[in-house]
Formats: structure tokens, C-alpha cells, sequence
């Protein structure tokens, strides 16, 4: 089916579910089906067995599916450390490819039951759309790819030109705000799927392609020749990228946003999945030993296993080692999104205690 | 001769039964099934909304249509009415329907007479003619719109840059950057001498029916044409140069990426009515092929023994006849050709889908903005129906 129609369907059944899904449980909880979103995901999650996760529809080192068919990346992974922390086992996920267009509402309808999916934390989205972000995972930025024979050497020098963009995020309006504030005129070309804006960017009918520097660096590292193009310095747009849940949800998202920190403070520490096994029978800091659950009753506040972080750091790595294992490969540096002990870094966990 | 009474239908009329409130009686069970069936219907409807309106609020997702007054933020790459990024909503979709509009209504002219031409060729007594338009029609009609619109679009793109763009004539540049004409600076001059086109186009319609009309009373047949050269050329040139002739060329020059100035035609536009011209055009033909041959053979016979030359009997009898036949399924293809318009998000053309697609995203808000598109082409679909139907009406065939 043509793209467009796909979304437009898609979207369209979303409507119809958001349509048919019967009232408010609290009027009718004895016959709410499952279209409806559950008052509680967490309990929902477990009384199914499977965590239901909204995933990208295919972006090299955050959400794609590997020759086996395995979904592999960034963002999927965050996934799976959600299934440990409840099931300690990594494969109790449901990945569900959602377009650009269709992932609000997939979450809105009860669809899945989170996203974890490039999806930048902004205003209107955590408040009108009725949704809750459980934290940063990766500080985006919008940037440009120009082909190195034009000469530029910053997104300045691209008055007149003609760029290349993807519609359904917010990707066009950063460029357009981006515009306006520096008095400099572009011509869009807008077209939908992501491989034709490419062809379109190769062919020479724009002089640049934009979205996030880790999209760019992603489409750089699999073009024939990647030093043909320059990811310009320029980046117009915060872009914190982080997984999110219904507005409501607030267990769920506690569950979440500490596992993420969880992530964080164990590269902090040092524990990773090689050493975990050893700092959880002789590490001596008491934050480490009520980080994987030896001490204290973290886990159980959550309502998960105490050893739930020790589970996910085992199966998965720390911060560092899911960076390093899915972005690595596709030529992203750690840049902002090292340790904030790093120079430059913004990854900061709060205590665990 | 006839009159009602001999006409055994009005002999004697149905006697009147009364109404008995009974499953017996015909119109209690019409009536009954009626109602059911509009009430049903009714209430799964209002079921329906009611209950998307209680989910939503349920979920404290923003409704209504009130993101329309507000700034929309998007870039648009051509727009028929002056658009910048800090317009709102509803100006932004605006231009949407607008570039939806253009090309469907100038596929529609194209298609038509693409189609036309091809149909008639399809009958032509010249072989390699027919045989020409007989593959043209299997081959456009057997690849999926979409495929030729990509095809079109990377053929486009395989122009070369607007630094080596091709320069058949002085002021005029084709790359993959779209083509860029001369034009000249538009001021209300050129405006107006528009109104007068048009208003002398109508005189001229108008003028022609009036001779008409002598010629059924006299036999005598009258030249339009000096009137229609006056009323549709030299009025407006009257009124231009009234005006102050103005006239200051506006030539495209190449100025860093892209060329200034200048009118142009953008790649994507052009492949796009590339596409839904030649795939209906296919169509087209066969429905004109179709209305031509279901005139009768005694038509041409009849028209051809008065001494009609070919074309004549074509264009004077068999064409009009033939026109019955062809309207109602042409009324098909027109609506096919706006609602196909909608694939042009494949290949960047920024038409109301488009356009709604980013502002659905960007408000979140997909039920009115899925809402909006299903409206936009419903109006525009019905409108066309209507003015079909309606033409369709005055050309049937008057029956006595």
C-alpha cells in the first residue's frame, strides 16, 4: 500500500479505536475491553504477560529489526530493560513499528503501552496531548548534510537554498523557525518517505537534507561514499529524545524514568555486564549495593523485583555499553549525552536512596 | 389522440385503503423497517461520536478546531496566495486546497483532451496510428499511478543542476530545479486587463448565440470570430494601455543556489500532472472510444451521404450524440484525478494531505485533521458531481 495511505489508515483506524473504545472504566470497569487504555498499564502489563512497546518503523541503531527478524537498537533496548525490570526476561516485549504520523495516537488509544521511539520532549506534547515524558535518553539536535563539492561550511551559507525534508515531525518547523530568525530564505521539498528523500537529496534537487545530526549520521554511514558529505556544524533545535507514557500513568512512568537513571548511575560506577555478578557480592558502596538490590528495598517501592537493575545491567550494559553497542556502529560520538563528569556531558542521575 | 382515460394505467385508480394499524397493512411495515433502520444508524453514529468525545476528554487530549487561528510554523514550497511560515493553520491549509485545486483542475483539462485525441486515434483508418495509441492506452492503464509518478519525478531529477541547467532560449532554464520562465512584474494593470478577458469571453458567448439564433431564422451563416478578437484581445489591451501599459520584465537570473526571479514550474508539480494526465488520459480514451462507437453506423452513413467531410460528421454529429455516452463515466475519471491527487505526498508536492499530515502532527490533534481532509475532497469531489450531473442533464438526449 502507498505510504500516505498506510499512514491515513492507519491513522484513521486509531480514530475509529479511539472511537469504539467504551467509556471510562471507572463508569463501566466490569466490561472494558481492550481497545480502552487501562487506568493502571503496570498492572495491565503483567495481568498480559507482554509489554506492548511503540518502536520506530526501521532507524538503523535505535529501533531495527535484524536479519533474524530481532528487533535490535537504542530505543529498543529501553524496551527490554522495561520486561526485565517486570518479567526479568528480555524477550516478554511486543514491538510495534509506529510511523511518524501514527505514534501519538497508538499511545493515546491504548495501543501500546509506551513509546520508545526518537520522540522529542516538548511543551505541547507532554500537556495538550496528554502525555507523560519519563526522561531523557539522548540529546538530539536538527542539523544538515551537504554534499561536500558545494563548498559550505555552515547552515548560514544556505540562503536560497533548496532542502530536503521529512514530513510528520517537527523537523519542518525547526527548519522554517530556523529560517525566519536568521532572515534566511530556503525552499522546502517535502516528501514523505525517507529512502525517496534521499534519492532526491543524491539526485541534486536539494542542496540539503535535514533532521537530527544522529538520523544524519545514520543515512551518512550507509551512503556509497560517505565522505562525499559533510554533517555541517550547525545544530538549530534541541531535540531531547526519551521514552514516554499515557498522562496518568504515574507508576509506570516512576518505573521508567528510574530505570533510565538506573542506566546512568551504573556506567557512573562503573558496574557494568561483565562485573555486575562480582559488585553484587563485594562492591562496598551501600549506593551500588541498594542500586542492585542487595541492600534496601528500591525494587519493591517501584513494585518490581529488588534485584530488577541488576536483572537489566546483566542482560543489557549500562548506559554506556547500550550506547556504545547500538550507536557506536552507525559513527555517533557520546558528545553531550556523555557522563556529566565528562567535559560537555548531560547525563546525570539523581541518588538511590 | 390519448388521453388519460384511454390509457389502461388511469382506467381505474387504486382504490384507497385506510390505514389499519396492522402487520398486515404494507405501510405500518414500511414505516416500521424505516424507522429501525434510520435509527440504527443514528445511534451508532452518535454512539460513535459521543464516545470518541469521551475518551478524548477522558485522556486530556486537546479537541476542536481552535489550532486553526494559530501559527502554523510549517515551510510551503509554492503557494498560489502570499503564505510565510508565520500564518496560521487555516492559511496554511488554505494553500493546500489551492495546490490541490490547481493540479487537479488542470489534469482534468489535460487529461480530457489527451483522451479525446486518443480516442479518436484509436479509431483512426491509419494503422500505425491506432496501433499507437492502442499500446499507449494498455501500458498506461496496467502501471499503478504511484510507480509512474516516481518514474516521472526521478526522471525529472536526472536534469542537471541549476548551475549547468539547460538554456534553450534567453531567460528560460530547465534543470532539476524545475523550469523558470520570464514573467513580468504584476501590477493591478494586469489585473484588471484579466477581467476584461474574461468579461469578453463571455460577451463573445453570448454574441455567438445571438447569431445563432438568426442563422435558425434566415439561413444565413455569421463570422464571430472579429467580434471575439475584439472583445477578448482588444479590450483588455484597450484597458492595459489605459492603464499606463506597464510592463517590466522579470527574468530569472542564477544567483547562489537557485535562480531569482522569474515565474517556475517545480519538479514536483510537474510530475505529478505529468502523471495523472497520461494515466487518465488512458482512460479517457477508451471511455471516448466507447461513446463514439455506440453511435449508430446510420449516423455516419446519413452525415457522410449530405457531403459532410470526415471531420465534419465527427465533430457536427456523431461527437455531440457520442457526448451522452461519454459524460457519466467521464465524471468518474475527473473525480479520479482529484482524488488521486493525494499521492503526491510520495513525491513532495504539498497538496491538502500534505499539508494536513504536518499540521495533524504537529497539533497532535489526527481526528480533525483526517476530518479535514475527508471535507476538503468531499467538497471538492461533489462540487464536480454536481456541475458533471448538471451538464450532463442539458446534453441528454431530449426525449418526446
Amino acid at each position: 500500500m502507498h505510504p500516505t495511505l498506510r499512514h491515513l489508515t492507519a491513522a484513521t483506524a486509531v480514530a475509529l479505536g479511539l472511537a469504539a473504545a467504551t467509556p471510562a472504566p471507572a463508569q463501566a470497569p466490569a466490561q472494558a475491553p481492550a481497545a480502552a487504555p487501562p487506568a493502571n498499564t503496570l498492572d495491565a502489563i503483567r495481568a498480559r504477560g507482554t509489554l506492548i512497546c511503540g518502536v520506530n518503523t526501521g532507524l538503523a541503531g535505535f529501533a531495527l529489526p535484524d536479519s533474524q527478524g530481532v528487533w535490535r537498537g537504542f530505543d529498543v533496548d529501553y524496551c527490554r530493560a522495561v520486561a526485565i525490570a517486570l518479567f526479568n526476561d528480555a524477550n516478554r516485549v511486543r514491538f510495534v513499528p509506529t510511523t511518524a504520523q501514527v505514534r501519538f495516537t497508538a499511545l493515546q488509544s491504548g495501543e501500546v503501552d509506551m513509546l520508545s521511539r526518537n520522540t522529542t520532549w516538548t511543551f505541547s506534547r507532554d500537556t495538550s496531548l496528554g502525555f507523560d515524558f519519563t526522561g531523557i535518553n539522548f540529546y538530539d539536535g536538527q542539523g544538515f548534510m551537504v554534499k561536500r563539492s558545494l563548498g559550505v561550511q555552515n547552515a548560514r551559507q544556505l540562503d536560497g537554498a533548496t532542502i530536503c525534508v521529512q514530513p510528520g515531525t517537527t523537523t519542518e518547523q525547526n527548519l522554517a523557525d530556523w529560517a525566519r530568525g536568521n532572515r534566511i530564505n530556503i525552499r522546502p521539498v517535502v516528501i514523505e518517505r525517507l529512502e525517496d528523500n534521499i534519492a532526491a537529496y543524491n539526485a541534486g534537487r536539494c542542496d540539503a537534507y535535514t533532521t537530527d545530526v544522529s538520523g544524519l549520521a545514520a543515512i551518512r554511514a550507509v551512503q556509497s561514499n560517505p565522505n562525499d558529505h559533510v554533517i555541517l556544524p550547525d545544530v538549530i533545535s534541541k531535540e531531547p529524545l526519551g521514552p514516554l507514557v499515557r498522562h496518568g500513568d504515574q507508576r509506570f512512568a516512576d518505573l521508567l524514568r528510574w530505570i533510565h537513571f538506573g542506566l546512568v548511575a551504573a556506567e557512573e560506577f562503573g558496574i557494568t555486564s561483565q562485573n555486575v555478578q562480582q559488585a553484587l557480592a563485594s562492591d562496598p558502596r551501600p549506593e551500588v549495593q541498594r542500586l542492585l538490590g542487595r541492600t534496601g528495598d528500591l525494587g519493591r517501592m517501584l513494585g518490581v523485583d529488588n534485584a530488577w537493575m541488576a536483572n537489566i545491567i546483566r542482560g543489557l550494559g549500562n548506559y554506556g555499553e547500550i550506547f556504545e553497542r547500538n550507536l557506536g556502529p552507525i559513527g555517533l560520538q557520546r558528545g553531550r549525552n556523555a557522563l556529566w563528569t565528562q567535559p560537555g556531558g548531560l547525563q546525570y542521575a539523581p541518588p538511590f536512596r | 389522440m390519448s388521453s388519460a382515460s384511454d390509457d389502461p394505467r388511469h382506467a381505474r385508480p387504486a382504490p384507497r385503503r385506510s390505514f389499519r394499524l396492522s402487520w398486515a397493512d404494507e405501510r405500518v411495515r414500511n414505516l416500521v423497517w424505516q424507522v429501525l433502520v434510520v435509527g440504527l444508524v443514528g445511534g451508532f453514529v452518535y454512539w460513535l461520536w459521543s464516545n470518541t468525545a469521551h475518551n478524548l476528554e477522558v485522556r486530556r487530549i486537546a479537541t476542536g478546531f481552535d489550532f486553526l487561528g494559530r501559527e502554523a510554523g510549517l515551510p510551503i514550497a509554492e503557494s498560489l496566495i502570499p503564505y510565510d511560515p508565520s500564518m496560521t493553520y487555516l492559511r496554511a491549509l488554505t494553500v493546500g486546497v489551492l495546490n490541490t485545486l490547481k493540479v487537479a483542475l488542470a489534469g482534468i483539462v489535460l487529461a480530457t483532451i489527451l483522451g479525446t485525441f486518443l480516442g479518436i486515434a484509436r479509431l483512426s483508418r491509419n494503422w500505425l496510428v491506432a496501433k499507437l495509441a492502442y499500446w499507449y492506452v494498455e501500458i498506461v492503464r496496467d502501471l499503478p499511478l504511484l510507480l509512474q509518478l516516481l518514474f516521472w519525478y526521478a526522471l525529472l531529477q536526472g536534469l542537471p543542476g541549476p548551475r549547468q541547467a539547460l538554456n534553450p532560449i534567453e531567460g528560460v532554464y530547465l534543470s532539476n530545479r524545475g523550469l523558470k520562465l520570464p514573467f513580468i512584474e504584476w501590477e493591478p494593470a494586469h489585473s484588471w486587463a484579466l477581467v476584461a478577458v474574461a468579461l469578453g469571453l463571455l460577451a463573445t458567448l453570448f454574441y455567438r448565440r445571438a447569431m445563432r439564433a438568426r442563422q435558425m431564422r434566415d439561413g444565413v451563416p455569421r463570422r464571430v470570430w472579429p467580434f471575439a478578437l475584439l472583445a477578448m484581445i482588444g479590450a483588455p489591451v484597450g484597458v492595459w494601455w489605459a492603464m499606463g501599459a506597464p510592463f517590466t520584465p522579470d527574468v530569472p537570473v542564477l544567483r547562489g543556489f537557485n535562480f531569482r526571479g522569474g515565474v517556475d514550474l517545480s519538479p514536483e508539480f510537474f510530475a505529478l500532472l505529468l502523471g495523472l494526465t497520461l494515466y487518465t488520459a488512458g482512460f479517457i480514451a477508451e471511455i471516448v472510444r466507447a461513446g463514439i462507437l455506440a453511435v449508430h453506423q446510420g449516423q455516419w452513413e446519413a452525415a457522410q451521404a449530405l457531403g459532410l467531410p470526415r471531420g465534419k460528421v465527427l465533430s457536427l454529429v456523431v461527437l455531440p450524440q457520442a457526448l451522452r455516452v461519454i459524460i457519466p463515466p467521464m465524471t468518474s475519471q475527473f473525480l479520479n484525478i482529484t482524488k488521486n491527487s493525494s499521492l503526491a505526498v510520495a513525491i513532495g508536492y504539498q497538496d491538502i494531505v500534505s499539508i494536513a499530515n504536518t499540521t495533524l502532527n504537529q497539533t497532535g490533534q489526527a481526528i480533525e485533521g483526517i476530518a479535514i481532509i475527508m471535507l476538503v475532497y468531499l467538497s471538492i469531489s461533489l462540487s464536480i458531481s454536481l456541475f458533471m450531473n448538471w451538464y450532463n442533464a442539458k446534453i441528454a438526449l431530449v426525449e418526446r
